[in-house]
């Protein structure tokens, strides 16, 4: 087995759960427990590969620009995963329905739209798109192993590091970081100071909900090759996403190793040899871990790393 | 008072819940300047009111009027622009965050935090606060709590000051401290309001009272121009009796010993240390000692909510390392009303029956929960205790806390207990109810209960128990009969001037002589 070429891979896997973790991550803290990830990154995917046929569509498959096709990519699959994020606002915030059952129902209509649509999609010129998208730097292989493992990566594997920082600083060191964990603790408390719990909540579900998406348009894209669109185990991604986010205890930041600890495990089988039974065990390991996470963060009992107190609770002013 | 300046104005305000007026036709003014009181009994609508006022609650009716021009409340945030703040009863503190984050919560002006932590103990020190603002809110006491409660508003330059029930969590030391903060901020010019119950409060601190009763406005009066009677008519509509009766009854050996107990907090510092007291039937022991100095604590080791080190033995069996389900499974009772009523004695969220259940369920054998008998049973109890609910299948969250401590002491005392562990029971009840459950308490007393009773008020306590035993942070300072102390020597013990213990080490307080402990069992 190759360290370097595992690294390399454990790393681009993870960055699929990085995305969704810490999309999922702003929610939770901000109250709002999505068990619509999977869908959301399943509308993303979808989105993505919308923005990357309507480029090709006006500039040509033989000029496509890295850089711009993607960001092109991004904003698609960014919209996409938000309206998905904003129904469940609606829903939640608005209507104050069940954030569980809305969640769930919410994954059923992303994975199913995404597949339903993106059967119909033309997929020819995707291969080619993915190629430019998936390499940002050149010349990488001079820098040896540092640069297989840390340069060889597409523009959105570095964009969700950027983001897991961004928002781990967001939360931790800025003002408005603050009052959006109130709400997840008390929006009650948060409200009595004069905060817009509903403005920070909805923000919070349509941004989260829009990195969600960046994870299923970096996996179809970048991760695959653009080849596996409709096929994708998205869906099963999106769950490995909201255990991380109990794995990295609400840290974005723990939430960038979680996500290459959670990479390597799933792509382990393939680099050794293992039988089709031993193969379902290895996809246990990441649950397994988060489950003694839980277990240890619950019986340390450190208020630090414990769920935001009001999680998955919806909040109504008047209500006695 | 007719040359002073009205600075709020409420007019013909209503609010109504499912039906049920918390709030009609209300009128009240409020003059820069002044301290007004707003009286009334439990559920009379005194919070609502306030809630309408910083902005959580949208009133059905009515207006209300600031430097005489109408103003629109719809939210906290519109509340904080006129200058109203509000200290509510039950705290709004972010548990996990520390003070001075919690003080900033909402602050509209960028500020950094080293700036906000000078302001605020700028703040803390003009009025005499002594506070850690960089403590977490889950480490503090409730006194502490409160102090955070009031620097938030006083950050926020509010003129207008609302703080219901005050006084409910405070000892008499940190009542008139609390009192001198309120009467600097008149001299500040500021307006105000002090929801409270307890009359000698609204005589000592208010210049006028506000009485509600049911929801209606009763009346305003000048405080120096009416008396304790002519409030308490008022506010009840019907005269009460305020004499506190000390049943006399004979006591049993020991029914509950308690040895060296030592309780850690949740911090793992000391809570209780080398704790020796013990409980007879018939006899009720109270304890006093300023809030968070081990009360909660205690009362969870006993009754198997934390754990201890140290010996508990109920009629001379020990009972050390029982959980709360063991205790009650080997036929012994322990009625427990927590300091904090909703979040440990009752789910919120069930009604009245299931919050019965809850204790109950067990007495019947087979799957299925008896129902019918329990609806009988929270009927009776609603009767009993007079009860204010809408019914009894809706949410205990949605009635008055009074009327939600009424039913977490009938629920335990309904279980025929024979020691009954209680703290508060009265915290935050109008003077009826409150009556209603030291009844209950010497009911109890006469069917040979031992009662350990935590309370706040050193009257209640030196009329009402049979001995006293005072804390004074986490050690006992002695155990004293009442008839044989007064309040300064309870007072002195509790800021621990006074230690009997040190004293007359001779007397082996907390040792019964008649121990059903033998000490071989205690040397093991």
């Amino acid at each position: 087995m190759n360290l370097v070429t595992f690294l390399t891979a454990a790393i681009s896997m993870g960055v699929v759960y990085l995305y969704g973790s810490v999309g999922e991550t702003i929610m939770e803290k901000g109250g709002n427990l999505n068990l619509g990830i999977p869908g959301i990154m399943s509308l993303g995917a979808l989105g993505g590969v919308i923005g990357c046929n309507i480029y090709i569509s006006i500039f040509g498959v033989d000029n496509i620009v890295g850089i711009f096709i993607i960001l092109f990519a991004i904003i698609f699959a960014f919209l996409f995963a938000a309206i998905g994020g904003g129904i469940y606002a609606l829903l939640t915030v608005t209507f104050q329905a069940n954030q569980n059952v809305t969640g769930l129902i919410l994954t059923t209509f992303g994975v199913g739209l995404m597949k339903f649509i993106g059967s119909n999609i033309d997929q020819s010129n995707l291969t080619t798109a993915s190629r430019s998208i998936s390499k940002l730097f050149t010349n990488y292989e001079a820098l040896g192993w540092f640069g297989e493992i840390f340069c060889s990566h597409g523009f959105l594997v570095y964009l969700a590091f950027i983001i897991a920082i961004l928002t781990s600083v967001f939360l931790k060191r800025t003002r408005k970081g603050l009052f959006l964990r109130s709400i997840g603790e008390s929006p009650q408390t948060a409200d009595a100071q004069g905060i817009n719990v509903t403005l920070y909540k909805y923000v919070a579900i349509l941004v989260g909900s829009g990195i969600a998406g960046l994870g299923g348009l970096y996996y179809v894209m970048d991760r695959s090759g653009g080849t596996t669109f409709v096929e994708a185990a998205i869906e099963a991604f999106g769950w490995m996403a909201v255990a991380l986010v109990i794995f990295s205890m609400w840290k974005p930041t723990v939430g960038i190793f979680g996500s290459i600890l959670f990479g390597g495990l799933y792509i382990l089988p393939s680099f050794i040899n293992v039988s089709n039974i031993q193969l379902k065990l290895f996809e246990i390991l990441p649950y397994l871990v988060t489950v003694l996470v839980l277990i240890i963060t619950s019986i340390v009992n450190n208020k630090n790393s414990q769920p935001p107190q009001s999680l998955g609770i919806n909040y109504y002013r008047e209500e006695r | 008072m007719e040359n002073k300046e009205i600075k709020l104005e409420l007019k013909n305000i209503s609010k109504h819940f499912k039906g049920v007026y918390a709030n009609k036709n209300v009128n009240i003014n409020l003059y820069k300047g002044e301290i007004l009181s707003i009286l009334g009994e439990n559920g009379s609508g005194k919070t609502t009111l306030m809630n309408i006022l910083s902005g959580i609650y949208t009133p059905d009716e009515g207006e209300v009027y600031i430097n005489g021009k109408i103003a629109e409340i719809h939210s906290p945030r519109d509340a904080f622009e006129y200058g109203i703040g509000m200290v509510h009863q039950h705290f709004k503190l972010v548990d996990t965050f520390s003070a001075i984050e919690n003080i900033i919560l909402g602050l509209k002006e960028k500020v950094s935090l080293k700036d906000a932590y000078d302001k605020a103990n700028g703040i803390a020190e003009r009025y005499g606060f002594k506070i850690d603002l960089k403590k977490k809110i889950h480490n503090m006491s409730v006194s502490e709590k409160q102090t955070v409660e009031i620097i938030k508003v006083l950050y926020r330059n509010v003129d207008i000051l609302i703080l219901d029930e005050p006084t409910a969590v405070l000892t008499p030391q940190e009542i008139e401290k609390l009192f001198n903060v309120i009467r600097k901020m008149r001299e500040d010019n500021k307006s105000i309001i002090i929801i409270t119950h307890k009359l000698n409060e609204v005589m000592s601190i208010s210049d006028r009272v506000s009485i509600l009763r049911k929801g209606e406005y009763i009346g305003t009066l000048n405080t120096n121009e009416t008396n304790e009677r002519e409030l308490t008519n008022y506010m009840v509509g019907n005269k009460v009796d305020l004499r506190l009766e000390r049943l006399r009854q004979g006591a049993t050996s020991p029914t509950l010993e308690i040895r060296h107990l030592n309780v850690k907090k949740d911090d793992g510092t000391t809570a209780i240390k080398d704790l020796n007291f013990f409980l007879r039937g018939g006899q009720i022991l109270g304890v006093a000692g300023i809030a968070g100095c081990g009360q909660k604590e205690l009362c969870e080791a006993i009754v198997g909510l934390r754990s201890y080190k140290g010996n508990i033995t109920h009629f001379g069996k020990s009972i050390v390392g029982y959980s709360a389900d063991q205790i009650k499974e080997i036929g012994i009772r322990m009625s427990f009303i927590p300091e904090d009523r909703l979040g440990l004695g009752l789910a919120p969220n069930l009604s009245i029956v299931d919050n019965l259940l809850l204790k109950s369920y067990n007495k019947k054998k087979g799957i299925f929960v008896d129902r019918k008998s329990a609806r009988i049973e929270t009927m009776e109890l609603i009767k009993r205790y007079n009860v204010k609910a809408e019914s009894i299948d809706a949410p205990v969250k949605n009635l008055s806390g009074g009327n939600i401590q009424k039913i977490l002491v009938g629920r335990e005392i309904g279980t025929d207990p024979n020691v009954i562990i209680t703290a508060y029971p009265v915290r935050g009840l109008d003077i009826n109810s409150a009556y209603m459950i030291y009844d209950i308490l010497n009911e109890e007393k006469a069917k040979n209960t031992a009662i350990l009773f935590i309370g706040e008020d050193l009257d209640v306590l030196l009329t009402f128990c049979d001995k006293i035993m005072v804390l004074c942070e986490g050690e006992n300072m002695g155990i004293v009969h009442t008839k044989e102390t007064n309040k300064e020597e309870i007072g002195l013990m509790m800021t621990g001037a006074r230690n009997l213990l040190k004293l007359y080490p001779e007397r082996k307080i907390g040792f019964a002589s008649d121990s059903l402990i033998k000490e071989d069992e205690v040397n093991e």
